[in-house]
């Protein structure tokens, strides 16, 4: 779990740009970017929280 | 970093508790990509920048930001280790400080209050009530006001009860908004492509694409000031200057372990103050380009367009997360003066204040000009710092007067600032100098005065020896 955390945000912050960069590129339209974006951003608040900062105390 | 900065507040902090490098760049790169960005970055569109004028003065400005950090903020603050307001204390007296808390207290509820401002504006997307425009100055409709109250008033109980939470909130956001940041960018340039049929397959077609569609130049929209690289290097620079010139953080730097870690202000130069700006800016020039006469800076619905409910999240959250710790610090500045007032009531009126603030347009829309008047502002007394700590005793002066001689006000420090903001004010308002400018000349007529001042002031009363 907690190298897992960790590779599930990583992965949500690049369903993040990812799109971004692939509309940009012309690969996929908007609704499917803003789509996959709002995925990134849930699992993002989804995982973040439970292991960043931890190793800060 | 947040807990640590309200520890030592009264002592130097100690070896054990100084911090790495990471920590400043992590604490820089959230704190400068905020829901003011949103702002910014339209307004130097609407203030008719070219695309040159824009980049070049970027990375200049906020390289000379990142040097104010780096040479003047961070070796002050690693060799005294004190909070911005102890030390002045020490230079200036305990009354004066109550003053400066005053000002500096003001100024971040009108911050703060265009924080809320831009939060409110995905609000309207949502409930569809009309929107302030670029040149409206006050509230345009009871739906503006009841969604910067609702959201004001949200904010203002947060600050007070939970301010520890939505810092935490606030440091998981921070990566995340940078991202959505960038992809702001990244769509609107797209978007840009498909609404010209330009073919951008290299760096120099972008470039063209950026000179002839996005930031074209010219003049500026009706009622805005013209902007050119000197303004855009200037604004870059000095939008901060209360924190580094001005030396607020001094409470940052103080847990710094060496000098050099002002480089990592950089972060949040360049990704907020350079990457989000543009963002921002290409998204609104978007607009204008489908629509001339929508002249609107309106985060919410800009953000809405090109990222959807993600769009519209970042929107809240960074207005949410970046007014949260302003209201925190304006409450505690106010709390100063009214001591034996509970801290939770201070930080809610203070939160009501600044929603009242946010209600008025003319806060948001003329940020660029806000910004640089709250910077030159408090200014005066970086110089009076940053003379006290190396040219006192060079000239044969005592440091620390106010502390050495037992006084509660030191009139040297107390004249040159009122002197130094009213000469910069005098000279914007009569044409001499810029309010983007005013404050270069401006810091060397505070360290002037402040120097005369205190060698005719200490001459006549020699402190007693300690």
């Amino acid at each position: 779990m907690k190298r897992l955390l960790p590779l599930l945000s990583a992965i949500a912050l690049m369903l993040v740009i990812v799109p971004a960069c692939l509309y940009l590129a012309g690969s996929v339209d908007k609704p499917q970017m803003k789509g996959l974006m709002l995925i990134g951003t849930v699992l993002w608040f989804l995982t973040a929280p439970f292991w960043m900062g931890n190793d800060e105390a | 970093m947040s807990s640590a900065a309200t520890e030592y507040e009264r002592e130097p902090v100690p070896r054990e508790a100084l911090l790495g490098f990471r920590s400043f760049v992590g604490q820089y790169a959230g704190e400068h990509t905020a829901g003011t960005e949103l702002m910014i970055g339209p307004l130097f569109v609407a203030a008719g920048v070219g695309a040159f004028d824009l980049v070049m003065g970027l990375i200049i400005g906020n390289l000379l930001a990142v040097l104010s950090w780096t040479l003047m903020t961070a070796p002050i603050a690693t060799r005294t280790r004190l909070t911005l307001y102890y030390q002045l204390e020490k230079i200036t007296g305990r009354r004066f400080v109550v003053v400066y808390n005053a000002v500096n207290g003001i100024a971040f509820c009108f911050l703060a209050g265009s924080m809320i401002t831009v939060s409110a504006t995905a609000l309207g997307v949502w409930f569809k009530f009309p929107m302030p425009g670029l040149n409206d100055l006050y509230p345009n409709g009871f739906g503006w006001i009841v969604a910067v109250l609702a959201i004001g008033t949200i904010v203002a109980w947060v600050a007070a009860a939970g301010y520890r939470v939505v810092a935490r909130v606030a440091n998981y956001a921070a990566p995340w908004m940078v991202l959505v940041f960038i992809a702001f960018g990244l769509v609107g340039l797209r978007d840009f492509v498909t609404a010209t049929g330009a073919s951008v397959k290299s760096l120099a077609d972008f470039w063209q694409l950026a000179k002839t569609v996005i930031w074209t130049g010219g003049e500026p929209l009706p009622g805005q000031v013209k902007f050119t690289f000197w303004q855009v290097m200037a604004f870059a620079w000095f939008c901060n200057m209360a924190m580094h010139v001005g030396m607020s953080d001094l409470s940052v730097f103080r847990y710094a372990k060496k000098a050099r870690y002002g480089l990592a202000t950089a972060s949040g130069m360049y990704l907020g103050h350079f990457l989000a700006w543009i963002a921002a800016s290409i998204l609104y020039a978007l607009q204008l380009h489908r629509d001339p006469g929508n002249t609107d800076v309106l985060p919410g619905p800009l953000a809405a367009d090109a990222a959807g409910l993600v769009g519209l999240l970042c929107v809240i959250v960074a207005g949410w997360t970046t007014a949260n710790p302003t209201i925190y610090r304006a409450g505690l500045a106010f709390q100063a003066i009214v001591p034996n007032v509970s801290r939770f009531k201070v930080t809610f009126a203070t939160g009501l204040l600044c929603a009242v603030a946010g209600m008025f347009p003319a806060v948001a829309m003329k940020l660029l000009g806000f910004v640089a008047l709250y910077g030159l502002v408090l200014m005066p007394m970086g110089a009076v710092i940053f003379c006290d700590f190396w040219l006192m005793k060079r000239f044969g002066m005592q440091p620390f007067y106010a502390e050495a001689a037992g006084k509660t006000v030191n009139w040297a420090p107390a004249i040159a600032w009122i002197l130094t903001v009213g000469l910069c004010l005098a000279g914007v308002k009569m044409g001499f100098l810029g309010i983007y400018f005013a404050s270069l000349p401006g810091w060397f007529v505070a360290a002037a005065l402040y120097l005369a001042l205190s060698k005719i002031l200490q001459r006549q009363t020699r402190p007693t020896p300690a």
